[in-house]
């Protein structure tokens, strides 16, 4: 290993290299000894990640990190824990095993992350495509091109790779992002200046708008229940709002109040619960499955205002997606989960920034599909909501705590004034 | 790894393995070609070669011992210019009709892997191969105790073949680091005698080999150097009788201690090329000390 180095760990003067090591490291006390043989050469390891083999003849798995103060030294080190079995991650192919079966992959496949990720066939890196987290990556070796693909999708015979080796991870450098998105650098607080967060989302739904890049709008009926429709309308008229992801509730308080002004029976002007009125969303998706849909209800005069009517009229692509308790549901409401799934990973490919309001279950599912490097910002007025998504991996999520109305009210202000500027 | 397309020689010597036998079955290949021509361990001196008709004479007494012992000895067919290709123990591992190809390190041996694949082939083994830079030297470096495979590394062997064997026969390996060139192969230095029983030389291990061995074989019995270099480790174990080179008397009376029958037979001749009775012979049939054989 000759090859001059220069993986320097930002800010710690280290050379650095993972490597790999897999079988019965444990019981054979090999992992030990490759730890012994780092430090007491003078070098240093993280265990980056280790799993244990559950029966005693299943093979256990670490990835370490090596660091040291000098190339010469770590390329010593290597040599010596790689007769161990140690090899470095980046200096071999990937491996791949053929899937024997449907609807899961091999065992030891390599479970993917959401950041960029490439792969090493034949000596070359390749860009995995269509990244995602918690997939398995799929390749075609004759056109060499590797994808993450999810365990519902796998069909047998197709090439996936397995363990760790020939596979490199780019984590998404947040500080290259500073200028355009400062707030990132805190996480989740009920305590931050929302002004200035609010001003950075209206630029960033601006710049997309102005480069060509989607936006996606993912988005619960607290949306309705606050009064906010109004805003989001807006939003979509001024073609801020490409794509929006939601489920029943959404568009049925928001058909609800466009045909009979409530949401769940409280009348969003006066603030007063109407007689009989916890019927309306009943009535109001009765009325739409009568019509055929909501695209019918638009065509036929029935629906004429809202969220739905504004994405229907601005051909805003729309994904409804069922849960369990579903009344109705409306007609375009997809009730397989999985159908929902795939037709979420469809559409959320080619988005750049995502709007993530008052919703956990359907923010947590589009978080978990998108890749890191798109922009998620997340607003709601329960910070557990926001906290659950960045556990989940979601790191690039940026989280506002705060009522939805008021931010919707000031987004739209800041995007008038924007707007007002541009021409 | 890939497996090896099973073809049928017709120049294959002699009976071939019978998986209905219930005798013991080895493989030994006879010394008509053996000599030191060249030197890949401390113990293969060229200036000092062997008797040639002396190492016949010894190999053809082994055979009979371990025919008297109840093995049933087949043959491989000796070939000019491969003279190590008598140490058949470095052919390929065995694991039930599974047999994993050796890879050797040293490209003097390599020219006997197409000899090892056509005999075990025409046997009925399926023959698989690890990748070619990895390097793999047969039962030499792979051992049953128990349903555990013990594995020598580093000398010969590479580690990572030894995973891979362990994937494809979803069995534990635990891979033994061997730091003496004296004891390059695992069989010159830890011999199963039964499940949860071995001999060992410690000092062919570092000390992580060590503890690992205390810890998962429970009569460890360890072999002074003395008899170490006599190749007492290099054991042949048929039912409960074990062969090995003279030379080796505490062995004998701890074997016999422990109600085994030991026999020694000489091998100098052999020991001049670094093998001695466990390194002439392949059991094909699986060790006694694997527990997969009588599962």
């Amino acid at each position: 290993m000759s090859t001059p180095r220069t993986a320097i760990a930002p800010g710690t003067g280290q050379f650095t290299e993972q490597v790999q090591i897999s079988g019965h490291i444990i019981d054979s006390l090999i992992l030990p000894k490759v730890l012994d043989i780092i430090t007491a050469s003078g070098g240093n390891f993280r265990l980056e990640r280790i799993t244990i083999g559950q029966a005693r003849q299943d093979p256990s798995f670490a990835v370490i990190e090596v660091s040291a103060p000098t190339a010469e030294l770590l390329d010593e080190i290597l040599a010596q824990i790689s007769d161990h079995g140690a090899i470095p991650t980046a200096q071999q192919d990937c491996q791949l095993v053929t899937a024997d079966m449907d609807g899961a992959f091999p065992e030891g496949f390599y479970s993917s992350t959401n950041q960029r990720t490439e792969i090493r066939l034949g000596g070359e890196w390749i860009e995995v495509e269509d990244q995602e987290m918690d997939c398995g990556v799929m390749v075609a070796p004759p056109a060499h091109r590797a994808r993450c693909v999810p365990m519902t999708e796998v069909n047998s015979g197709t090439q996936w790779v397995v363990g760790h080796a020939g596979v490199r991870v780019f984590p998404t450098e947040r500080t290259n992002e500073r200028q355009g998105f400062e707030f990132m650098s805190s996480g989740v607080s009920t305590e931050k200046p929302k002004g200035v967060a609010i001003r950075q989302i209206a630029q960033e739904l601006f710049q997309n708008r102005r480069s060509g890049k989607q936006s996606l709008l993912v988005g619960g009926p607290a949306i309705v229940h606050t009064g906010s429709v109004e805003h989001v309308a807006r939003l979509i008229r001024g073609g801020y709002i490409n794509k929006l992801f939601a489920g029943n509730a959404l568009a049925t308080h928001d058909i609800e109040q466009a045909l009979f002004g409530t949401s769940l029976g409280v009348h969003l002007d006066r603030g007063d619960v109407v007689e009989a009125g916890h019927e309306h969303h009943l009535r109001a998706i009765n009325r739409i499955r009568r019509a055929g849909g909501i695209r019918q209800a638009v065509a036929e005069g029935i629906l004429k205002s809202g969220i739905m009517y504004e994405c229907i009229q601005g051909n805003v692509d729309f994904l409804l997606a069922g849960s369990i308790r579903d009344d109705g549901p409306l007609p375009e409401v997809v009730t397989d989960v999985l159908e929902a799934q795939r037709l979420m990973r469809e559409k959320s490919r080619g988005i750049s920034f995502c709007l993530m309001i008052a919703t956990a279950l359907h923010s947590i599912a589009v978080g978990n599909l998108l890749p890191a490097w798109v922009k998620v910002v997340c607003v709601d007025i329960n910070p557990s909501t926001v906290i659950k998504l960045s556990d989940r991996g979601s790191i690039q999520t940026v989280g506002l705590v705060t009522d939805v109305e008021p931010f919707l009210r000031a987004l739209v202000q800041e995007l008038e004034l924007l707007d007002r500027g541009a021409t | 790894m890939t497996a090896e397309p099973r073809q049928f020689a017709d120049d294959v010597p002699g009976e071939l393995f019978d998986p209905h036998d219930p005798r013991p079955q080895i493989l030994m290949c006879p010394p008509d070609h053996y000599g030191v021509e060249y030197e890949i361990n401390p113990w293969m001196k060229r200036d000092q070669p062997p008797d040639h008709a002396l190492a016949v004479r010894q190999w053809t007494d082994l055979r009979q011992v371990l025919s008297d012992a109840g093995a049933k000895i087949l043959l491989q067919k000796p070939v000019r210019g491969l003279p190590d290709l008598v140490f058949t123990a470095n052919a390929a591992m065995i694991y039930r009709r599974e047999a994993m190809l050796a890879r050797f390190r040293f490209s003097e041996r390599q020219g006997e892997e197409q000899y090892d694949a056509q005999w075990l082939l025409a046997s009925g083994f399926h023959v698989h191969r690890l990748p070619n830079d990895v390097y793999f030297e047969g039962a030499g470096d792979a051992l049953f105790c128990g349903d555990t495979l013990f594995a020598g590394y580093r000398i010969r062997s590479d580690v990572r073949g030894l995973q891979q064997i362990g994937e494809l026969f979803r069995c534990r390996v635990i891979a033994l680091e061997l730091v003496d060139p004296y004891y390059y192969h695992l069989d010159t230095c830890f011999c199963p005698l039964a499940p949860g029983m071995a001999v060992y030389f410690p000092e062919a291990f570092d000390q992580y080999g060590r503890d690992v061995l205390k810890e998962l074989v429970p009569e460890l019995i360890p072999i002074a150097e003395a008899e170490a270099r006599r190749f007492a480790c290099n054991a042949v174990v048929v039912g409960r009788t074990v062969v090995t080179n003279t030379g080796c008397p505490s062995l004998h009376r701890k074997l016999t201690e422990l109600g085994f029958t030991p026999r020694e037979t000489p091998l100098d001749e052999f020991t001049k090329a670094g093998g001695s009775a466990k390194c002439l012979t392949l059991r094909l049939d699986g060790e006694e000390a694997a527990k997969w054989k009588s599962a």
